[in-house]
């Protein structure tokens, strides 16, 4: 707990500095509103928004958890398949720099304004992490491990089991974090083309109207759902790899 | 017994051919513990790859009990130069992988390593993690793993090569009983000459690459041995025999 006090202390800081800042300098409230204006449309708008981002909610995830499987079956028929690698591995790099925001729309024009093209786009903004760290951890097995199991007698499915998966987990948890932190922002960037229900229709909505501590509001709520997705996640993650978390003593106080 | 019959292996990397091993015999008796002793890099772990059937010579072949296992894979147990604990499994669970491997079932497994995890000085660590062990701990660990594998011989590549003077000599006294007690077969390596002698009943001297055997000592020093047989005049002696022999080895300087 104690290693959160201090980032949180500086939020507090800067926080209160906005609000100084906006108060004195007289900034106009559709331009820039100070946290207490922001804080006070959260509360007004609470039960609205709520609504909002649980629809939110629910693209994300579904889009998220389309990406976990997607991202772990490429992972995996690369990281095991070399061949495979060399055809497709280019090809998912490539296709990374294609912006979303000019995929977005093609998924508006072929699936409507329902809620499978934002599934989709948070599908496609998420599968790109899990793979290339899946791959990555795959490929940065210790192969003296390998050679172990092989001197025991292991059969390739037994060396998959005992060694590659567990020695890919720390990686392909990495890329999970990375890509719960993008699941949201894929599901508002899905709801801008188009919708009818949303964080990202109701940011738009705000926005038009010049409610401008609406959209701070979002923002917040959109971080929000981002930090639980990952505290999720990393919770899964402690308890399935227990071992990398039992340190010695000396190594947590190192980490702080 | 263990026969290596003229062992022959060269690699060929970018570079060009790199002549590893040149007419390597040598022969472990049952029961008996040998050491392989020779400058770094002479190819060594070579020799225990080809031994374990991880690679295959270009030419000659290995016995084991007459019958020739060259390119066979588990007639050994290989204790690689690396401890190799996986950082997943519990020290429990490291010591039974050769044994889930073979098909046993996990419990019965460690029901078997955990009676002997006492002996290994692992008391009281079944359940941790190899990240909490110590140096000297995780090659106890890789020694049981090793010994559990249930096979005729153990490969055991400087297994105390990364320990520190003072737990090594701990592990030497540690060993010597363990050797006393069950009595496999052991084919070690080793680039330090007083580990060799304390511990072998026969050490094999290799000269530097393409690596030749250069001298065969016996070792017939009276057991059960201790750490303060090391100052003895026979084991000086001896000492000073196989330090001979690897100063040939240098390269003509
Ligand atoms: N797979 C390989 N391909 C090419 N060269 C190899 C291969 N394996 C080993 N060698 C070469 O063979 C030589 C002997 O290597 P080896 O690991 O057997 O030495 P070693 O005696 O065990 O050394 P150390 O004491 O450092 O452990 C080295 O020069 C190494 O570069
Ligand atoms: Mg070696």
């Amino acid at each position: 707990m104690k290693k959160y006090l201090s980032p949180f202390l500086a939020f507090l800081f800067l926080l209160i500095l906005w609000e100084i800042f906006v108060e004195f300098l007289h900034i106009e409230k559709f331009i820039l509103p100070a946290p207490s204006h922001v804080a006070r449309a959260l509360a007004a708008a609470w039960p609205l928004l709520l609504d909002h981002s649980l629809y939110t909610a629910v693209e994300a995830l579904l889009g998220f958890m389309f990406a976990v499987i997607m991202g772990t079956c490429l992972a995996l028929a690369m990281g095991l398949l070399p061949w495979v690698k060399r055809t497709i591995y280019p090809l998912i790099v490539v296709s990374q720099t294609i912006p979303i925001m000019a995929v977005a729309p093609l998924l508006i024009i072929w699936f409507g304004y329902d809620i499978l093209p934002k599934v989709l786009v948070v599908a496609l903004v998420c599968f790109f992490p899990i793979t290339v760290s899946t791959v990555e951890g795959l490929d940065n097995i210790d192969q003296d491990m390998v050679k172990l199991l092989v001197t025991m007698g292991a059969t390739p499915g037994q060396i998959l089991r005992l060694v590659k998966f567990p020695g890919a987990l720390p990686s392909f948890f990495a890329g999970l974090k990375i890509s719960a932190t993008y699941s949201i922002m894929g599901a508002v960037i899905g709801e801008w083309l188009g919708g009818s229900k949303g964080l990202g229709i109701y940011m738009t909505r705000s926005m038009h109207s010049f409610l401008t501590e609406r959209v701070f509001a979002s923002i917040v709520v959109i971080t929000a759902m981002s930090l639980i997705l990952v505290g999720i996640i990393e919770l899964i993650a402690r308890l399935t790899m227990p071992w990398l978390y039992q340190k010695k003593s000396w190594q947590q106080d190192e980490k702080l | 017994m263990l026969e290596i019959k003229n062992i022959t292996k060269t690699f060929s990397s970018p570079p060009g051919e790199v002549w590893t091993l040149k007419d390597i015999s040598l022969t472990v008796e049952k029961g008996e513990f040998v050491s392989i002793i020779g400058p770094s890099g002479c190819g060594k772990s070579t020799l225990f790859n080809i031994i374990s059937g991880l690679e295959r010579p270009d030419r000659g072949k290995v016995l084991l009990s007459g019958q020739d296992i060259t390119g066979q894979k588990g007639h050994t147990a290989y204790m690689l130069q690396k401890d190799l604990l996986l950082p997943w499994r519990t020290v429990l669970d490291n010591c039974i992988l050769g044994l889930e491997v073979q098909g046993v079932a996990r419990d019965v497994g460690r029901k078997r390593a955990e009676a002997l995890l006492p002996e290994f000085g692992l008391e009281g660590f079944a359940r941790s993690f190899p990240v909490v062990l110590s140096g000297g701990m995780r090659q106890r660990v890789a020694f049981l793993r090793t010994m559990l594998q249930g096979k005729e011989i153990l490969l055991l590549d400087e297994p105390f090569g990364s320990l520190d003077a003072f737990t090594k000599g701990e592990m030497h006294g540690w060993l010597l009983k363990i050797w006393e007690k069950y009595h496999p077969t052991v084919l070690f390596i080793t680039h330090d000459v007083d580990e060799a002698l304390l511990l072998s009943d026969r050490v094999y001297v290799l000269s530097t690459r393409p690596a030749t055997v250069k001298l065969d000592v016996e070792v017939k020093l009276e057991r059960p041995r201790f750490r303060d047989l090391i100052t003895e005049d026979k084991f000086v002696k001896l000492k000073k025999l196989l330090l001979e022999a690897l100063a040939q080895n240098k390269p003509h300087s």
